[in-house]
């Protein structure tokens, strides 16, 4: 991931309230298997519509409850692969903010007033490193947890950090081990479709499974 | 110090500060193949294919095609048969297009018994917390997210804030699971539940069957909650028992334990009252643009409101049972287990589907879709003009060419009525299976507890 620093620029406006990721990008989209090339079909419905306007700025300021309903990332991906580097509104949804802050995108809850001041001010520059957004006329200070803001502005690998603890995660399987359930044992997974037998017939037996661990 | 049932799966999964352990972990075409193609490129193998189980379920034509191969949609064939690949590559187990265990994963998980109490549960989709309904932590995640739990089978995860909604009072005559969590999303809003993990609790929680609950826990995302959870008892522990991964015996003296304490807080309560709750149907575009059946098309008071009457081509002040419908989808990973095709089967036995609606049922999985059929409710549905379909999501977020066209209205017992969420230009109205399969007859809404 690359590392995010001070973002200045254009903001785009999107003044609506509890914008749902169908429509930041819709499922046709979602059949890719890449990440990228999502930004073209960016609002690809809203996009048609009479008066709509987005430029490609790096920041986007917008309604409450932003990245509403489904999990896919694709939606992040979108915005970014469009060029916003960071979304500003009063308030995301969990998933969406989770998944902007894996991929660099850098999402900024700020009072509905100040995002309101932002929307007007049409300029602004967001220092992640003082957690501040400065537009001309105000300047507004916003929240983000420690350990995420420190993986933005490094540009880290959560993989790699996470790998970093492979030792406690070892003990913890190895003190937490319980039996069951598996997915990989019992003969239920290899049962030709055509195969008929009562549930009971193909049950695992618990605690079976072949261990595989990372070389 | 007393703890929730969220405190103690939470606690007991904690590797390291804000370092969670997944037992399991569900994976499906559509968020997948990215994460595979990093960790192939990293170089980094599947640390628990043993923990992990894949299906097709997004892109899968419900038309009886018998293998990826025949999916006439190129794009869509690519990514069932790169969830094959990737699933062959990495040793984990896959359910595919032929197989009899194929279907939306959040059916499959409970059917198959690898849903089980105290577990924690992730998958690359927001109705995760389907599986809470098992007292279980489950959630959706992103891709990126996904990618890190196959690598390390662990999530780097804050822990979410608490939060209790409490049930007083019974369910009426005719009144759903579906129609309690469309109310309470009614009433606490779609943001109500953002950042907490939340539990359901009350006497009509108890009352509901598995699929009842899982139905529940399954529209938490839509109330805007990270996860839900019911915690287990004896209704959950028949269900789960005898199932192929579960346990035997099941472990009832540890299940038990996975029960909020007494005198534990929630950082937030909500108090919902069960007994006046009545048959839901929404008007809008947000699960929680919701009224009763007997209600009307109500006031725009925001922007929003005025945009989605806009969309869905409503007068405020129609009221719900005059509005008429061209399609009737009842399936999704909400409402298509076998509990909800018998009471749908139930009213439409006998009777005829309205002329001027296409109506179909998607079974929510191979095993559900089998089932149905011993038990002859696919004849029902079709005796009564009902298409009969194979599993999978379908019509829910079409997908697959299960698709509405611009304009047409739809009764679904799905969770999502975002604009173009079942076909750009399409118009959603989310109901319980009963309203759904009543519509379907009469070609409108109509008050299932008066109907007949």
């Amino acid at each position: 991931m690359r590392k995010i620093g001070l973002i200045e620029g254009g903001v785009s406006v999107l003044d609506r309230g509890d914008v749902d990721t169908d429509q930041i990008i819709p499922k046709q989209f979602l059949k890719r298997v890449e990440r990228t090339g999502f930004g073209e079909f960016l609002f690809y419905d809203w996009a048609k519509e009479p008066g709509w306007e987005l430029p490609r700025n790096p920041i986007l300021a917008t309604g409450r409850n932003f990245g509403c309903g489904s999990s896919r990332e694709h939606a992040p991906w979108a915005l970014e692969d469009y060029g916003f580097e960071a979304v500003v509104a009063p308030s995301f949804a969990d998933i969406f903010y989770s998944n902007c802050t894996k991929i660099g995108l850098l999402p900024v809850v700020l009072p509905e007033d100040d995002v309101r001041a932002l929307m007007e001010a049409g300029n602004a520059s967001i220092d992640l490193a003082a957690q501040e957004v400065i537009w001309a006329g105000g300047r507004a200070a916003f929240e983000i947890d420690a350990e995420i803001k420190r993986r933005l502005l490094d540009g880290l690998d959560d993989i790699g950090v996470t790998l970093q603890l492979g030792d406690a995660i070892d003990r913890y399987e190895a003190e937490r081990e319980r039996n069951g359930p598996v997915t990989t044992s019992g003969d239920h997974r290899s049962t030709p479709a055509t195969a008929r037998r009562s549930r009971g017939d193909h049950r695992s037996a618990p605690g079976t499974a072949r261990r595989s661990r990372p070389t | 110090m007393p703890r929730t049932l969220f405190d103690k799966i939470w606690e007991a999964h904690e590797v390291a500060d804000a370092l969670l352990y997944v037992d399991l972990h569900l994976v499906h075409e559509v968020t997948s193949p990215q994460a595979f193609e990093s960790l192939r490129l990293a170089g980094r193998q599947v640390r628990r294919p043993d923990r992990t189980l894949a299906t097709a379920d997004h892109n899968v034509p419900t038309d009886g095609s018998t293998a990826a191969e025949q999916i006439r949609d190129r794009l869509s064939r690519v990514q069932v048969e790169t969830l094959e690949t990737n699933a062959r590559e990495f040793g984990i187990p896959v359910y595919s297009i032929g197989s009899r265990y194929q279907g939306i994963v959040h059916v499959i998980g409970p059917e198959l018994g690898v849903t089980q109490p105290g577990m924690t549960i992730v998958c690359g989709d927001s109705h995760t917390s389907t599986h809470g309904a098992f007292g279980a932590l489950a959630f959706g995640i992103g891709t990126s997210e996904v990618e890190h739990v196959l690598a390390t089978q662990t999530l780097q995860q804050r822990k979410p804030k608490s939060m209790l909604i409490r049930y007083d009072g019974e369910l009426g005559f005719g009144v759903t699971a579906k129609d309690l969590i469309l109310a309470t999303i009614g009433q606490m809003g779609v943001e109500g539940g953002v950042g907490h993990v939340i539990e359901y609790a009350g006497p009509a929680i108890e009352a509901l069957s598995m699929e009842g609950r899982m139905t529940v826990c399954n529209m938490t995302i839509e109330g805007g909650g990270r996860a839900g959870m019911i915690a287990p008892d004896d209704t959950t522990f028949e269900w789960v028992e005898g199932r192929e991964a579960a346990p035997d015996p099941l472990p009832t003296d540890e299940w038990r334990e996975l029960r909020t304490d007494e005198k534990a807080s929630f950082d937030k309560e909500v108090a919902v009252d069960a007994g006046a709750v009545s048959p839901q149907v929404t008007w809008g575009t947000t699960p929680g643009m919701v009224v009763g059946v007997s209600g009307a098309v109500p006031k725009p008071a925001s922007e929003g409101d005025q945009r989605a009457l806009e969309y869905m081509a409503l007068e405020p002040g129609t009221p719900m049972s005059e509005i008429r419908l061209d399609r009737v989808f009842i399936g999704s990973c909400t409402n298509s287990r076998i509990g909800d095709l018998r009471e749908a089967a139930e009213l439409v036995k006998g009777r005829r589907v309205a002329s001027t609606v296409n109506a179909m049922v998607v079974p929510g999985s191979q095993q559900v879709k089998a089932q149905a059929e011993a038990e002859g409710l696919d004849e029902v549905f079709r005796a009564a003009g009902f298409d009969w379909r194979s599993a999978g999501c379908s019509m829910c977020l079409g997908m697959n060419p299960d698709i509405a066209a611009p304009g047409e209205r739809v009764a679904s017992t799905s969770n999502r009525n975002f604009e173009g969420r079942q076909g750009r230009g399409a118009r959603s109205h989310l109901v319980s299976p009963k309203m759904a399969a009543a519509a379907a007859i009469e070609g409108h809404f109509v008050d299932i507890r008066e109907w007949a």
